[in-house]
């Protein structure tokens, strides 16, 4: 506790009312905070802190390993979804020296390298291999499995951008970051392969409107800032793809 | 919200978190603020604006973080003037490339408007350095930038790539600023997709075949190891090389070359399982950071003879 930035407070509270007397600031919080839990309308996490828990979830845990292990899960769910492409007809379809067939296998290594990469790392904290559930997914049908791939690498993005501020060690943000833009590139890549131009879009980015054709720098509504995402609600996207066993929370992560 | 968790999780990290709240009155007083009667349904919003207030931005911010948004900012100027300069250049981007460098441009003007918030009086500049700040022929290295179209996609590439090696090498700084961190990082995301995209227009289509002999020519969307030197080597090629300094131990920050496939002390190469990986793979799957003096080290070609300001 710091001892000396108390005048300003005491000052103050010398001119108020008995209502305004000094109490200790602890003390209010907590009254603060019991009051918050115990005014009949829920708020989420008040009082019991498995409010908002999937049942039987696997928690990625808290600090650093807790941030790796989230980015483990999400590479894991990237990693069997690009092995099991290779699976349908509409992978192996594809011309042997195919551009398409090129870009998935690309797609397949990088996300395979990023899960056992974290899972090294991770060492025996790392959480349990996952069961994916990918029985939405028609394997078999070009739209079906890039659309997929799209909503996986731009939930990738939004997550690790979303995770930063809980990083605490500097070498793990940088490495978060190196993964983060290559998942972005395949993010841009598919998007592109879908609809040309569509590699940022409103529903992933922020777009920027200049005010006017001839507007300067800056000038213009929106900010050009990917939608970044919070871990909670990346895991109830993520969930879907989960087998029970398999579903995760991060707790600790808000 | 579970606030007796939040408030001793803080106090973990900031043994002063009780001094850092206003006193009993000014709270209340900030509760004032709603005119209402507080309500389970206003209470998240009060206890978040409490927060803000005991931990916002007060005014200054340090200048090694002012710094890395500075260069940050240079960067965004270098790169709309750039787009802005080629959209108004007549016979230069094909009519179905247009929408697309039309959305590069706007980001990177939203960036501006970001990082000019986040500056204030701290921007290196209080008004727009002119267009003619810039050397877009980089020297004479480029003379038919704005009229070559193969050129200007090589140079447009070199800068977004640049531009992506520069957040991320300039992202630890700002952990102390959670929310600056997490909007340079959405911007980060961003540059990483133009750059894709910019290296999809370079190889012909999205769809189109990367010739692996040639990747200046024809570049994946991902960097592979150095990409040959970029679009023009060799002034390109400090692009995917290393900074400085180039190694470290696991915990270290460093800026090894794009070529880099040791991640953490992890060899990726011989650490990936069940699929085919090679040397070439191991690097693509991870983007490397570069640091501040080799990027502007780099971005200084494209300034303007004279100019002293920019990237110094």
């Amino acid at each position: 506790m710091a001892t000396t930035k108390h005048s300003p407070e005491q000052e103050e509270a010398a001119q108020g009312s008995a209502l305004l007397q000094p109490i200790q600031r602890r003390s209010f919080l907590r009254y603060a905070g019991f009051s918050a839990c115990a005014t009949g309308l829920l708020l989420a996490g008040c009082g019991d802190d498995d409010d908002d828990e999937v049942a039987n979830a696997i928690d990625v845990g808290s600090g650093d390993n807790g941030v790796l292990n989230y980015a483990y899960a999400l590479e894991q769910l990237e990693a069997a979804f690009y092995a099991q492409i290779k699976t349908g007809t509409y992978y192996t379809g594809l011309n042997a020296s195919s551009a398409e067939r090129m870009i998935l296998d690309d797609l397949a290594v990088h996300e395979k390298a990023h899960a056992d990469f974290f899972k090294t790392a991770l060492g025996s904290a790392a959480i349990k291999q996952l069961e994916p559930d990918f029985s939405s997914i028609n394997f078999n049908d070009r739209s079906s499995v890039l659309n997929a791939a799209k909503a996986f690498e731009d939930l990738g993005v939004a997550a690790y951008n979303g995770a930063g501020r809980f990083i605490q060690t500097p070498a793990y943000l940088v490495i978060a970051g190196k993964i983060v833009s290559v998942e972005a590139r395949h993010a841009a890549l598919i998007r592109d392969l879908l609809a040309y131009n569509s590699f940022v879009d409103n529903d992933v980015v922020d777009l920027f409107s200049p005010t006017s054709a001839t507007s300067g720098p800056g000038v213009g509504n929106g900010t050009g800032l990917e939608r970044s995402k919070r871990p909670a609600e990346v895991l109830t996207t993520a969930n879907q793809f989960l087998k029970q066993g398999s579903k995760l929370s991060a707790n600790s992560l808000r | 919200m579970d606030l007796f968790k939040l408030i001793s999780e803080i106090e973990k990290v900031d043994p002063e978190v009780y001094d850092r709240f206003d006193s009993r009155r000014r709270v209340f007083k900030h509760f004032g603020t709603m005119g209402k009667a507080v309500t389970a349904a206003t209470l998240p919003a009060l206890f978040s604006g409490l927060f803000t207030r005991a931990y916002g931005q007060t005014g200054t911010l340090p200048a090694e973080i002012a710094a890395v948004l500075n260069l940050a900012l240079q960067l965004e100027y270098l790169e709309f003037y750039f787009y802005d300069t080629g959209l108004k250049s007549a016979n230069l981007i094909p009519a179905a490339e247009r929408p697309g460098i039309e959305k590069i441009r706007n980001d990177e003007s939203g960036h501006i408007k970001v990082l000019r918030g986040a500056l204030g009086s701290q921007a290196f500049s209080q008004t727009d350095p002119p267009v003619t700040a810039f050397d877009y022929t980089g020297g004479g290295r480029f003379p038919d930038v704005f009229t070559n179209q193969a050129t200007y996609f090589g140079v447009a590439q070199g800068f977004v790539d640049t531009g992506v090696r520069a957040y991320k090498g300039g992202a630890p700084v700002l952990m102390p600023n959670k929310d600056l961190l997490e909007a340079a990082l959405n911007i980060h995301s961003v540059e990483a997709r133009h750059s894709s995209h910019i290296r999809s227009i370079r190889r012909g289509s999205p769809g189109a075949m990367p010739d692996m002999n040639n990747l200046n020519q024809k570049p994946k969307s991902w960097i592979s190891g150095t990409d040959n030197g970029g679009s023009a080597p060799p002034t390109t090629t400090p692009i995917y090389g290393p900074g400085t300094p180039a190694t470290g131990g696991a915990t270290d920050i460093f800026f090894p070359a794009e070529s880099n496939i040791t991640q953490a002390g992890v060899n990726i190469q011989t650490n990936t399982t069940g699929v085919a990986i090679t040397v070439a793979g191991a690097s693509e799957s991870f983007d490397e950071p570069l640091d501040a003096n080799t990027v502007k080290s780099i971005a200084r070609l494209f300034r303007a003879p004279g100019n002293t300001v920019l990237f110094a």
